[in-house]
């Protein structure tokens, strides 16, 4: 190989290493702030300051989905921990028991008060009848 | 040896005209594989279990996500191919290929925030995934734009090549979102080592989709290459001979 195109090859990788270095940095610095929510865990562990604004993620508890009127409760766990929330509007057509939901308030006094409440899609596709064998089963 | 192959199948010239011989059968492939997938995904595919029929999106979304990463990780090996061995055309094809990524990432998260909004209840959130793509969007505007800056061209397809290396971080960043944080989007449905977690009856118009997603892009982009590389290079011999 002419050396030239050696030194050219060179300054290509070191273009590529400079720039993963630099980003793999920020990411690394950035780190858990880069998630979009906390799990009941990492919530109850931060110490979250009363009336902060977060995003909270997890699986609604099976058996704990309760509706009032417009008003509905449910347990947000990650199955370590567990969060009672109450929100007030409505939810999107996937939020359901033993799937996930990511939802956006305030945790006060041991309760999670939602203002927003997204459903998390997992990542399985399947037709409705293969969907009740697989729940028989 | 690999300075030889690279010369010889690195002319313009040699480009313009075995890609003229290939063109109609790619888009002849790529379109009716595409009609292939789309309607059999659309119409004859069955309903998802959980989300009925909004899942249907995925036959659009997934294979102009893949391609949107598929299309920046080629124009990256163009820059190699031009900043070290100084082959023009690979310059031209990232300067012909950026504006076809930009498209079809706009696509991509276009369809994606269709289909967040009756399956999330929202159609942005700024998630690790959502984000990165949307990056990745930026970047081709932005690899346009510096190509547009400079008078001299060969110091806008240098810079540009530049630019592109910079940029490729970002593609196994995107790849990777989803499990290296906690994210709205979901994990990966299919693997490159061959799992699934997509029933059959979906999984193969998917398949057919992005394969036909694939060649009509590859034919997008020999129209849109052979038109810059004629244009770019119309004060040579070979170029009036040709036209």
């Amino acid at each position: 190989m002419l050396q030239a195109r050696k030194n050219r090859l060179w300054k290509f990788f070191i273009i590529l290493f400079m720039s993963a270095g630099g980003i793999l940095l920020i990411l690394f610095s950035l780190n858990s702030k880069l998630d979009l929510f906390y799990s009941p865990s990492e919530m109850l562990k931060a110490d979250i300051k009363p009336g902060y604004r977060i995003k909270l993620g997890g699986m609604v508890k099976s058996g704990s989905i309760k509706r009032d009127g417009t008003k509905i409760k449910f347990i947000a766990t990650d199955f370590v921990k567990e969060v009672p929330v109450i929100f007030d509007g409505i939810p999107p057509d996937l939020f359901k028991e033993d799937s996930g939901v990511v939802v956006l308030g305030y945790f006060l006094d041991g309760m999670f008060e939602a203002e927003e409440i997204f459903a998390k899609h997992d990542e399985n596709y399947m037709p409705p009848e293969l969907s009740i064998e697989a729940a028989e089963i | 040896m690999i300075s030889a192959f690279i010369h010889k199948f690195s002319s313009p010239k040699s480009f313009v005209r075995i890609t003229k011989t290939l063109y109609p059968f790619l888009i002849f492939i790529g379109l009716s594989m595409l009609i292939v997938g789309w309607v059999w995904g659309l119409l004859f595919a069955p309903q998802d279990a959980v989300q009925g029929n909004s899942y249907r999106i995925i036959f659009l979304h997934v294979p102009a996500v893949i391609f949107a990463e598929l299309i920046y990780f080629f124009m990256a090996l163009c820059a190699l191919m031009h900043l070290v061995w100084r082959v023009k055309l690979a310059a031209y094809l990232i300067k012909s290929a950026a504006p076809i990524g930009a498209m079809i990432t706009f696509i991509g998260l276009f369809s994606g925030s269709v289909w967040g909004i009756p399956t999330w209840g929202t159609w942005w959130q700024w998630d690790a995934r959502i984000t990165s793509t949307l990056i990745l969007f930026i970047m081709y505007l932005g690899i346009l734009t510096l190509h547009g800056s400079f008078s001299n061209l060969e110091k806008s397809d240098r810079l540009m090549s530049i630019l592109v290396v910079i940029g490729v971080v970002n593609i196994p960043i995107i790849k990777k979102s989803v499990d290296w944080w906690s994210t709205l989007h979901q994990p990966a449905s299919i693997s490159v080592s061959g799992g699934s977690s997509i029933d059959p009856s979906m999984l193969y118009p998917l398949l057919i989709s992005i394969i036909g997603l694939g060649f009509t892009l590859i034919s997008l982009g020999i129209l849109s290459s052979r038109s810059y590389i004629l244009g770019r290079e119309k004060n040579k011999k070979w170029v009036s001979e040709y036209v």
